[in-house]
C-alpha cells in the first residue's frame, strides 16, 4: 500500500490522531513511531529494526502524548484516535540526547568501520546527529569483547555492545535459530551463547544477521574487514547472491576492483533482508587464485596450454565444425548452466537450435 | 513454484516433503519458521530427522522412495473424512469419480507398511493437510530426484487438486529450485522439450516460429534428447558437446559412466569459471566472467526475474558465456549472433517468449516481476491458476506405488540417499574457495544411525567403503540419528568422495531425472 492510500483509507475510517500539531491517518494496530516514520519525522531509535517486534529498550525514540505525564517509547505505544503527540520537543530532543552521552559512555569507541555491518553506522550518526561527543560520564563499561571464538566470519567484539538484543531478536524471531541469548543485568550485560561458548558449538548458522543488525559494530563482519585497511570508499552494487533458487537480493561491498563483502539488501522481495552463510559469507569465490584467466588447449600430453581468445574460438569452432561434415547435424550436443544468467542459457539454445536445427541441448535440472 | 515466496506466512497447515529447506533453501525456510511462530502446523514427510522434521506437528520418517505409497493414502483418508472441497472438484478439475474409485484400495495401513511408518501418522498428516485453509506444498529434489519422480509430483497436485488448494493464496503446490538460475535456464530453452517459454518442441506453430527467427527451416518438430541420453550417445551418435557452466562429472549419477562418455567425444568444449572436473576432460577450455563481473538476468524458484549487476572487472581476459557462445557461433556461420550486449540478448528473449512478452532489459532493471508477463503493461503474475488451469481443467491422475530402481538385498543390504548441506553448495566450485567455509565443514562424512554403527562394528570417525552395483568410495563414519536404521546419508560435495561414484541406479522414464535419492549400498570396514 503506498503512503497516500494507506492514509487516505485510514482518512475515511476516520482514524485520525495530531502529531506536532497536524491532524494524521493512521491505521488500526500501528504504533507512534510507524505514523511518525510515515510523517517523516525522523523519530531516533537505536533498538529497531521494522522486520521485528518493537522491544522498547532504548528509549530514544521517546515522544510526549498529551494527558501522559512521563515520555513514552513510540515504539510500543500504539495510537488512539484523538491522540496528541510531540515528537520532537526541545525537552524530549534534550533528553535523547542525554541517553546517547549515557549510551556513548559504555563503549570503546564510536567511529567503527562501515565493514562492520550494515546497520553499524547506527549509533555513530546518531552521536553527531545530537552532539552527544561530550565524554561528560566517562566510567564504567559494560560488555566484554569474546577474544576467544576463532569463527572466521563473526566478530564478537561486545566492548561496543549496547544491550539493544536486536541480535537476540533477529536470531529468534527471523531465523528462528535461537542461538544467541543474553546472561546478568546491568554492566554485566553480555550477549551470549548457550554455555557462553563459541558460535560454532550453538545452534547459529553463520547466516549473519545478528552482524548485519547491530547499530554499533560490536558483531562485525570478520571476512569484510580484512579489507579494512585498502584504501577507497566502500561502494555498494546491487544484485542477486548466486546460490540456491530462492534469489536473495544482495549489495556486493567493493572497493576499487576488489570485492570485499556482501550485505543483504532489507528491501530484497524475495529475502526482506535476510541471508545464509553462503550468500552472505561465501562470496570470495569469484576473485580466487584459481580463476582461469586465459583460455586453454589441451596439449597431445594432456596437460593444459594457455592461449589467445581467437586462436582459442577458432579451435573450438573447428571441432564443430568437423562433427557437423562428419557426422552431421545431430552430432552435437549443448548443455547449459543453471548458475549462469539468462543471456547465457539462451544463446547456449540458440546455438544447438539456430546451428544445427534439433533440440540437442539441456542443462543440469535433471541431475 | 504456483505461489509466490511471501505467500509461505499465510497457509495454515504446510506440508513439507523431500525438502531439507533449512539447509537448502536456508531464507524460505526463515518463512516458514515464521508462519510457525504464527501458530501454522508443519507436517513434514523425509526419511531423515531433519532441522525440518524436529520443528514438525507430524513427521513421517517415510523409506526412502514410498512417496507415491504415503501421497496416495493421504488422498484415500482426506476423502474417507469428507475433507475433499467438492465445489473445487465440479468446478476446476476432471477425473474425480475415477480417481475416488481409484483411491479406496489405498488405505492408511497398506501404505504403512510400504512407508515405515505407522497408518495413525499417515491418518494424522491427511487430516491436517485436509483441514488447511489453505494448505501448502513445498517439495524439492526429494520427489523428483527418484524414477517415479512424475508420479510423485503428480501424487502431489492430487492432494492440492482435491483439496481447493490451487490458484489461492497462501496455497499452492511449491518446488523450491536448488539453483540461482535453473528456473531460468529452462524459461530460456535450454531444456531440449521446451522453446523460450515454456512451449513444447512439438507446438508446430511455436516450430515455424522459431525456425523463421532463427533462419532454420529444418528445425526438428519434437524429437528430444535429454542430457542423460546425449551421454549415453557420446563417442556414438555423439561427437561433438558443448557444456556451459556444469561440472558434469561430479554433480551427474554414475560418475565413471559420465566420465567416460566425456572421454569418448572427439571435441570437447567447456566454458566455466575454474578448472573443474569437467574441464579436465576438455580439448578447449574457455574462461567465462563470474557472478558479481557480470551483468545479466536471472529467475528464481516464484518465477521472478530479477537483474543481476557486475560489480569488479573481470578476471584476467575471462568474458562473458553469451559472448563466448556467440563467438563461435559466428565461426561457424550461424546467423542472429551479433549480439553486443546482454540487453541485446534478453530483449531477443523477451521478443520471443510469450511469457516474458511484457519485459525487457529496461523494465527488469527497473522492477522485479514474476512471469508470465504478457505484454508492458502487465504487473506479473504471483499466483498461478487462479481463474483456469493451463491445459483447462485439472486433471486428477490415477498412479500406483513402484519400488525404486534398485532396493536392498542380502548383497546390497543398506539404503544411500544423497544431498546437499547447509555450508557447501553442489560440487564445492565456489564455496570450497570461499574462506571460512572449512572451519565448519571440511569433509563429508556418512550419516549413520548410531545403533546401526554399533551393528556394523564401526566408531564415530571410523572409515567405511561403501560400495553400490556401480562403484565404491572410502568415507568417514559420522553416528547420528539424523539417518534412520538402515539408511545411510552423504552429500555429493566433496571431490574426493565422489558419492556419484554409486547412484544412478534408475531415471525417470518420462523427464530422465535420475534416481539419486535412493540407491541399494554395501557398507564395509575400510582398509588402510
Amino acid at each position: 500500500m503506498t503512503e497516500h492510500s494507506m492514509n487516505a483509507t485510514a482518512m475515511e475510517r476516520k482514524l485520525t490522531m495530531t502529531l506536532d500539531g497536524q491532524p494524521v491517518g493512521f491505521s488500526e494496530g500501528e504504533t507512534i513511531y510507524q505514523v511518525a516514520q510515515r510523517a517523516q519525522k525522523n523519530v531516533p531509535t537505536l533498538c529497531y529494526d521494522e522486520r521485528l517486534e518493537a522491544f522498547g529498550a532504548c528509549r530514544l525514540c521517546v515522544v510526549e502524548v498529551e494527558g501522559v505525564k512521563a515520555p513514552v517509547a513510540s515504539c510500543t505505544t500504539k495510537v488512539t484516535p484523538g491522540m496528541i503527540v510531540r515528537s520532537g520537543s526541545p525537552t524530549i530532543e534534550k533528553y535523547r540526547k542525554t541517553l546517547l552521552e549515557l549510551v556513548v559512555s559504555e563503549n570503546r569507541e564510536v567511529d567503527v568501520n562501515p565493514l562492520r555491518g550494515f546497520a553499524s553506522q547506527e549509533l555513530t550518526t546518531l552521536v553527531d546527529r545530537y552532539g552527544a561527543r561530550t565524554g561528560r560520564f566517562k566510567g564504567k563499561k559494560s560488555g566484554t569483547s569474546n577474544k576467544s571464538d576463532d569463527n572466521p566470519f563473526i566478530l564478537r567484539d561486545y566492548d561496543l555492545c549496547i544491550s539493544c538484543y536486536r541480535c537476540v531478536r533477529v536470531c529468534a524471531e527471523q531465523e528462528g535459530d535461537y542461538a544467541i541469548s543474553m546472561m546478568n543485568r546491568g554492566f554485566s550485560t553480555q550477549i551470549t551463547t548457550e554455555f557462553n561458548g563459541r558460535l560454532k558449538d550453538s545452534d547459529c548458522t553463520f547466516c549473519g544477521q545478528c552482524v548485519q543488525t547491530c547499530p554499533t559494530g560490536a558483531l562485525a563482519d570478520k571476512k569484510a574487514l580484512r579489507a579494512a585497511d585498502l584504501p577507497g570508499e566502500v561502494t555498494k552494487t546491487r544484485t542477486i547472491c548466486p546460490y540456491c533458487g530462492v534469489g536473495c537480493s544482495v549489495d556486493l561491498l567493493t572497493k576499487g576492483d576488489r570485492l570485499v563483502g556482501v550485505q543483504p539488501a532489507m528491501d530484497g522481495p524475495a529475502n526482506g533482508g535476510a541471508l545464509c552463510i553462503k550468500g552472505q559469507f561465501a562470496f570470495d569465490f569469484v576473485q580466487h587464485e584459481d580463476r582461469l584467466k586465459k583460455p586453454l588447449l589441451r596439449q597431445a600430453d594432456g596437460s593444459f596450454k594457455e592461449t589467445d581468445w581467437d586462436t582459442a574460438l577458432d579451435i573450438a569452432a573447428a571441432g564443430f565444425r568437423r562433427a557437423l561434415e562428419q557426422h552431421g547435424r545431430r552430432s552435437i550436443y549443448g548443455i547449459a548452466s543453471g548458475r549462469a544468467p539468462h543471456e547465457a542459457a539462451y544463446s547456449m539454445q540458440k546455438f544447438i537450435r539456430a546451428g544445427f536445427g534439433t533440440h540437442y541441448i539441456d542443462n543440469c535440472s535433471r541431475a | 513454484m504456483s505461489n509466490p515466496l511471501a505467500d509461505m506466512a499465510k497457509p495454515d497447515v504446510i506440508f513439507c516433503i523431500g525438502t531439507n529447506m533449512t539447509e537448502c533453501h536456508p531464507v524460505a525456510a526463515t518463512g516458514l519458521k515464521k508462519a510457525m511462530a504464527r501458530g501454522a502446523k508443519l507436517i513434514v514427510a523425509d526419511p531423515r530427522r531433519i532441522r525440518l522434521a524436529e520443528l514438525a506437528d507430524v513427521y513421517l520418517p517415510i523409506r526412502v522412495g514410498s512417496d507415491v505409497a504415503l501421497l496416495l493414502a493421504m488422498a484415500h483418508v482426506i476423502d474417507r473424512e469428507g475433507l475433499a472441497n467438492h465445489e473445487f472438484i465440479e468446478a476446476r478439475t476432471a477425473g474425480w469419480e475415477e480417481f475416488r474409485q481409484h483411491l479406496k484400495a489405498f488405505t492408511p495401513e497398506w501404505a504403512a507398511k510400504i512407508c515405515e511408518v505407522p497408518a495413525k501418522d499417515i491418518e494424522s498428516a491427511a487430516l491436517c493437510y485436509g483441514r488447511g485453509k489453505p494448505g501448502a506444498i513445498y517439495y524439492t529434489l526429494g520427489i523428483t530426484e527418484h524414477i517415479c519422480g512424475v508420479d510423485n509430483v503428480q501424487s502431489l497436485c492430487n492432494l492440492a487438486l482435491m483439496t481447493g488448494n490451487l490458484g489461492v493464496e497462501g496455497g499452492g503446490i511449491n518446488p523450491m529450485r536448488g539453483q540461482n538460475n535453473i528456473q531460468g535456464c529452462g524459461d530460456c530453452g535450454a531444456e531440449t522439450f521446451v522453446f523460450p517459454g515454456s512451449v513444447p518442441i512439438t507446438d508446430e506453430a511455436a516450430r515455424d516460429k522459431f525456425a523463421a527467427a532463427y533462419h532454420r527451416p529444418d528445425l526438428d518438430l519434437g524429437h528430444a534428447m535429454t542430457k542423460v541420453t546425449g551421454l549415453q550417445e557420446c563417442g556414438k551418435s555423439i561427437r561433438a558437446m558443448l557444456i556451459d557452466g556444469e561440472n558434469t562429472v561430479i554433480s551427474d549419477p554414475d560418475k565413471n559412466h559420465c566420465e567416460h562418455a566425456l572421454k569418448a567425444l572427439d571435441h570437447l568444449v567447456v566454458i566455466d569459471i575454474f578448472m573443474t572436473e569437467t574441464a579436465q576432460l576438455a580439448h578447449v577450455v574457455l574462461p567465462a566472467t563470474a557472478w558479481a563481473e557480470t551483468d545479466g538476468v536471472a529467475c528464481n524458484t516464484e518465477r521472478r526475474v530479477q537483474r543481476l549487476r557486475a560489480a569488479v572487472p573481470p578476471a584476467g581476459d575471462s568474458r562473458p558465456d553469451w559472448w563466448i557462445i556467440a563467438q563461435i557461433a559466428k565461426r561457424l556461420g550461424i546467423p542472429g549472433f551479433d549480439f553486443q550486449s546482454p540487453a541485446d540478448v534478453f530483449n531477443e528473449l523477451c521478443s520471443l517468449s510469450p511469457t516474458y512478452g511484457g519485459l525487457d532489459w529496461d523494465r527488469v532493471s527497473r522492477e522485479s516481476l514474476n512471469w508470465p508477463v504478457p505484454t508492458k503493461d502487465h504487473p506479473g503474475t504471483p499466483i498461478l491458476h487462479v481463474d483456469n488451469f493451463t491445459n483447462g481443467r485439472g486433471k486428477f491422475m490415477r498412479l500406483g506405488y513402484r519400488d525404486p530402481a534398485e532396493v536392498v538385498d542380502a548383497q546390497f543390504p543398506v539404503w544411500l540417499t544423497t544431498g546437499r548441506r547447509l555450508q557447501s553448495y553442489h560440487t564445492r566450485t565456489q564455496t570450497g574457495r570461499s574462506s571460512g567455509i572449512d572451519y565448519l565443514l571440511s569433509e563429508e562424512s556418512l550419516e549413520v544411525n548410531p545403533e546401526d554403527a554399533v551393528a556394523w562394528g564401526f566408531q564415530d570417525g571410523d572409515w567405511a567403503t561403501v560400495s553400490s552395483r556401480r562403484g565404491s568410495v572410502k568415507i568417514k563414519v559420522r553416528a547420528t540419528d539424523r539417518s534412520p536404521r538402515g539408511t545411510v546419508f552423504a552429500s555429493f560435495s566433496f571431490a574426493d568422495v565422489p558419492v556419484n561414484n554409486l547412484t544412478g541406479s534408475g531415471y525417470d522414464p518420462a523427464t530422465h531425472t535420475a534416481e539419486l535419492k535412493v540407491c541399494a549400498v554395501r557398507i564395509e570396514r575400510a582398509t588402510n
